[in-house]
């Protein structure tokens, strides 16, 4: 087997790299630092780190229900984008089931709107 | 662009299935729309109505024998048999699931989030009426099982195995009392079932490397041809093997069993012992008939020493037992060692044990949940044995039903539990497997133990202070318990006609 197949992939794995470590790289030069509180903080999704609350208390899930809800839509953003693409080809029988599809996802969204999973409070 | 071939698709054969996944939708956008106080009263008949749908498809598609939705899908004798105890076991589960009149509010916690203990907690427990989520949950899990049963390609099969787990592990975390035990048992089954899953996963990777298909009737053409590393066979069979062994709870993959079955509400309980394992066993005789016909010589000893461990750890291990729902459990891993004997007589008489077994079986343990949700106390349903001791004084009815289940599940003649005993045994004979008839009849003295010294105890102890009351069940409850207990009996007395269907369905499609 030819290795050739695998240039494209290493040369983007490249591009990757080099940009993650110019982008680091050039923000350390010129982006403007103004610390404040926040930036100081860890980063956790919606629990305080520290002090840390009695028996590991509750901590609000908002942050992973929109998370999810994303993550969802996000998936059915991946599945439109080549059925648009080969929209002709799969024709009436492409477009049913595209719909029936998308009224499942429509489903689960309705049950989180109306339980209340899109109030922030 | 418009040479794309569309897989030609069979909607009546697949119908069973639309149904069961439209019916969950439904639901779940009855739970979106409908107030709360009216979401039971809908969801209900809903469910037993989607069932009895499924089931008149099921029935209608009877005789058929074809592959449809490319090769995805196989919709042959054993698929529709199963497909068709699937519905039927699961809308006696749901009576159970549907019962109110025992506690108020139902089985299910109203607001699983609320922390354990809180004040709200304390609020919910006197009566808040619980999460109707319960029933759109179980149709998925049903709709999955369905799927399971009838997948003819391992992806398709792992897809399935996926839809009908995940709604098992979140109903397991709903039991309205002992919250805490729920939840250790949901997060359990959860992450060791996560685990069985990859393991699954990995094992159909190995089985593409090997046979370059996961067609099962690709895969048997590659394994009749010998052809290929029988390295990768045989670690991608086995690690496929860990996977279905771990649903239908085979020892060492029972580790989970007696947890969640204590843990979750009892309906559940039953649902799983029930619906799961007729699910499980029907993919395991499908990957090991259809797929791996041509390495039976190679994995029947490995399954073998399995199902005699099964049996082994189920009985012994049921002797200790103090809890009734852990007594259950273990009684349920031992059966599984006696249904793993059938399915290894690899002849077609092995094919319809397997499945007169997992009727009767299933049958015969919602029954007996069904008498575990009725004896409680102030705190909800007592499992604790001691507590059993003396129930033959206080409520005979009940005891004697309940006695007459225990005597099913140890086999004695006039119940179910002798005749399927007997039919896989028979079948493993048949099959030249003489070492597992031996095993299977030693374990089966065995495991009679427990069962008796309950009997024994509940009917020759006198009843004490701590002994509890038998509720009276309500209508759906006793719809459940006469349905189990009629059928332990009728495949007691008259096992004929169920041993003919079984025997005109074992025909798996290739």
């Amino acid at each position: 087997m030819s290795l050739s197949a695998y240039v494209p992939i290493i040369a983007l794995f490249a591009l990757a790299a080099a940009f993650a470590l110019f982008s680091v790289g050039v923000s350390q030069i010129v982006g403007p630092k103004r610390y404040n509180r926040a930036k100081l903080e860890a980063y956790e999704c919606g629990i305080e780190p520290s002090p840390q609350p009695v028996g590991g208390g509750r901590f609000p899930i908002k942050f992973y229900l929109t998370a999810m809800l994303f993550i969802i839509f996000d998936i059915e953003i991946i599945f439109l984008y080549p059925w648009a693409v080969t929209f002709d080809a799969l024709g009436l029988f492409g477009f049913v089931e595209m719909i029936l599809f998308i009224t499942t996802v429509f489903i689960a969204y309705a049950y989180v709107w109306r339980r209340g999973g899109l109030e922030w409070d | 662009m418009n040479d794309l071939k569309l897989p030609a698709i069979d909607y009546a054969a697949l119908a069973p299935m639309l149904i069961l996944f439209g019916v969950a939708c439904l639901g779940v956008l009855v739970e979106a729309a409908v107030p709360r106080a009216r979401r039971g009263l809908v969801q209900v008949p809903l469910g037993l109505l989607g069932l009895v749908a499924a089931l008149v498809f099921v029935i209608a598609e009877a005789g058929t024998r074809k592959r449809t939705a490319g090769e995805a899908i196989a919709i042959d004798g054993p698929a529709l048999f199963l497909q068709g105890a699937i519905i039927v076991l699961g809308v006696v589960a749901l009576l159970l699931i549907a019962e109110r009149s025992l506690e108020p509010g139902g089985p299910f916690v109203a607001q699983p989030a609320r922390p354990v203990g809180s004040e709200a907690d304390r609020s919910q427990a006197a009566g808040e009426g619980g999460a109707t989520e319960a029933y759109p949950l179980v149709m998925f899990a049903l709709a999955g099982m369905l799927l399971f049963v009838a997948a003819n390609d391992l992806l398709t099969m792992f897809v399935a195995l996926e839809v009908f787990s995940l709604p098992l592990y979140l109903l397991c975390a709903l039991a309205r009392r002992r919250r805490l035990l729920s939840q250790e048992a949901a997060l359990k089954y959860f992450l060791l079932g996560a685990y069985a899953s990859a393991f699954f996963l990995f094992g159909i990777a190995l089985i593409y490397g090997y046979a370059g298909a996961i067609t099962f009737s690709r895969i048997h053409q590659a394994v009749t041809a010998g052809t290929g590393s029988g390295v990768l066979l045989f670690a991608g069979l086995a690690l496929l093997a860990i996977g279905l062994l771990f649903k239908a709870a085979a020892a060492p993959f029972h580790v989970w069993t007696p947890d969640v079955y204590q843990g979750a509400p009892t309906p559940i309980t039953s649902l799983m012992a029930a619906c799961t394992k007729t699910a499980a066993f029907g993919a395991l005789l499908r990957v090991l008939y259809v797929g791996f016909p041509g390495a039976t010589w190679d994995f029947r000893p490995i399954i073998g020493v399995i199902a005699i461990l099964t049996m082994l750890v189920g009985a012994v291990l049921a002797v200790t037992q103090t809890d009734m729902k852990r007594l259950l459990a273990y009684s349920s891993i031992a059966n599984a060692g006696y249904l793993l004997v059938g399915v290894l007589a690899m002849t077609p008489e092995g094919v319809s044990s397997t499945l007169f077994y997992l009727v009767a079986y299933g049958f015969t343990v919602i029954a007996a949940f069904a008498v575990v949700t009725l004896v409680r106390d102030a705190d909800g349903e007592a499992t604790h044995l001691s507590r059993w001791a003396g129930l033959g004084r206080r409520s005979p009815l009940f005891a004697g039903v309940f006695t007459f289940l225990l005597l099913a599940f140890a086999g004695i003649p006039l119940t179910s539990g002798f005749t399927s005993k007997f039919a896989v045994f028979g079948a493993a004979f048949g099959g030249g497997q003489v070492w597992l008839v031996v095993a299977g009849v030693v374990t089966s003295m065995l495991l009679a133990f427990p069962y008796l010294r309950v009997v024994v105890m509940m009917w020759l102890s006198e009843p004490g202070e701590s002994t509890p009351s038998v509720s009276v069940p309500g209508a759906f409850t006793s719809a459940a318990l006469v349905i189990g207990v009629l059928v332990t009996l009728l495949l007691g007395v008259l096992p004929g006609p169920l041993l003919d269907l079984t025997t005109r369905a074992g025909d798996f499609v290739r």
